[in-house]
């Protein structure tokens, strides 16, 4: 065993945005607003967030603008790194969301369908900037699935017959520089994370892992980055709805052993 | 005035932002008077070693910087900035530009981080070690965390060394000396304290400027 490094566990608040404004669903059903995204991001960003996600859900064509416009805002307010997924699809679409401010650009559903759209985004980019958000379902054991995930794509609405495992895996080939995995199962239930599964995948890899989906108690989030191995936990609606601050999610990790930063 | 050297491979907007907030007055610029005007120079970067080399030695860039460093005027390397500025990286085997001695090289994966595997980038908030006092870190609590993301660490010649940082093993977060200093984490995204950094290389920079 060499010294541990007092790299701290990641607390990133996941902002799913629509049309401009903060939504949370509920298993991607029922969103409902919930205030402006580039004061919720400085807010967290003031309260210790070490990082902050975006997600734009709509993704339409008159969408794009104003969701460009809140990572401009959102980049001139806080100076921690943050990340941008929802629609992303080209290359053109990552230049557009890093120009605008953003560290990295979170890829999901045009991955599965072009998985090289990871290399092309590494090769312009770098691998940093490239995250790889996977939806991953359990299913049956079978000889496409033999690890019992399944990757879906869409809000959880297409399955793909894709290994969750073997899909982390070519990810890391491909050049991405960091997976989020997002449990679709856990998502929205408050019950954890699917800890299984980001064990699994975090021993299939060796880029860091981000756990997401089923946040809903503070001991959560110390199981995902112990027990779960990830390097970092994704929190939404715990954090949204003024559950707990993400002071109070740092005292609890920070109680339990696992080394966090402090602002 | 700072100058944001542009040499296409990097974060400067998020730097400008950066100093932007901290009412810093600051440009990104590829133009040689500007930055050689400038009473202090910023360089940023992103990407791969060789890409980068390659764009600063295709625009003239590299001798700039010399011409910087010759000048006595302030400079601030950041992250492949900060790699960049030795003699060579493992990283694409690339020639760097040798202003300061010493070499960069990658993470080796089968180092390891207490019991696991360190994972590769090294990606998140760590801690300094401070190995030697320094006008850059002035006021800052010793016990606050950097944002990193890298793949490759830097190895400067031992005198160098401000800082380190432990993943695996120990490695600079920080070398230089007073007015040519370099930081492997990012400043610009670092919070509080990263941005407290960029305001004592910016007072450093206008208490040259005045003498």
């Amino acid at each position: 065993m060499s010294e541990r490094s007092h790299l701290s566990k990641r607390l990133i608040p996941c902002l799913d945005v629509r049309n401009g404004r903060l939504t949370k669903g509920i298993r991607f059903k029922g969103n409902v607003d919930i205030g402006d995204p580039v004061e919720t991001a400085r807010r967290y960003y003031e309260e210790g967030a070490d990082e902050i996600v975006f997600y734009d859900i709509t993704a339409s064509c008159e969408a794009r603008g104003i969701f460009l416009d809140v990572v401009e805002r959102v980049a001139s307010n806080i100076f921690i790194p943050f990340s941008v997924g929802g629609g992303i699809s080209s290359v053109e679409d990552m230049r557009a969301v890093l120009l605008a401010g953003a560290e990295k650009v979170s890829v999901n559903s045009a991955a599965v369908k072009d998985p090289y759209l990871i290399s092309r985004g590494a090769d312009a980019f770098g691998s940093q900037a490239v995250v790889v958000g996977m939806d991953v379902k359990s299913v049956p054991v079978s000889a496409a699935c033999p690890s019992g995930y399944e990757v879906v794509i869409h809000g959880g609405r297409i399955p793909m017959g894709l290994d969750a495992i073997a899909w982390s895996r070519r990810c890391e080939k491909l050049g991405a520089g960091e997976l989020c995995v997002n449990s679709i199962d856990a998502d929205g239930t408050r019950d954890g994370y699917e800890l299984r599964l980001t064990r699994m995948i975090c021993d299939a890899v060796t880029i860091p892992v981000i756990a997401s989906g089923g946040a809903g108690a503070p001991e959560h989030l110390v199981d995902a980055v112990t027990k779960g191995g990830a390097s970092a936990a994704l929190v939404a609606s715990i954090v949204h709805y003024g559950q707990y601050s993400i002071a109070d999610l740092k005292a609890c990790m920070e109680k339990a052993g696992v080394p966090v930063r402090k602002v | 005035m700072l100058a944001i050297l542009d040499y296409k491979a990097g974060n400067q907007t998020s730097v400008l932002r950066a100093l932007r907030a901290l009412d810093v007055p600051a440009e990104i610029t590829a133009d040689p008077s500007a930055l050689l005007a400038a009473e202090g120079v910023i360089f940023p970067g992103v990407g791969a070693a060789g890409q980068a080399m390659h764009q600063l030695l295709s625009t003239g860039m590299d001798k700039v910087l010399r011409d910087i460093v010759a000048m006595r005027k302030p400079l601030l390397g950041i992250c492949l900035g900060c790699q960049i500025l030795l003699e060579h990286s493992e990283e694409n085997d690339t020639d760097a530009l040798g202003i300061l001695p010493g070499t960069c090289w990658r993470f080796d994966p089968e180092w390891r981080d207490g019991d696991d595997p360190i994972r590769i980038p090294h990606m998140g908030w760590n801690t300094l070690t401070i190995r030697r006092s320094s006008e850059l870190l002035e006021g800052i609590d010793p016990d606050s965390r950097f944002y990193f993301v890298h793949s490759y660490y830097t190895m400067p010649a031992s005198e160098l060394v401000i800082a380190t940082s432990c993943y695996g093993r120990e490695f600079t977060a920080v070398y230089g000396r007073p007015g040519l200093w370099a930081v492997q984490f990012h400043p610009e995204k670092s919070g509080r304290p990263g941005l407290r950094l960029l305001t004592n290389f910016y007072r450093f920079c206008r208490e040259g400027a005045r003498v």
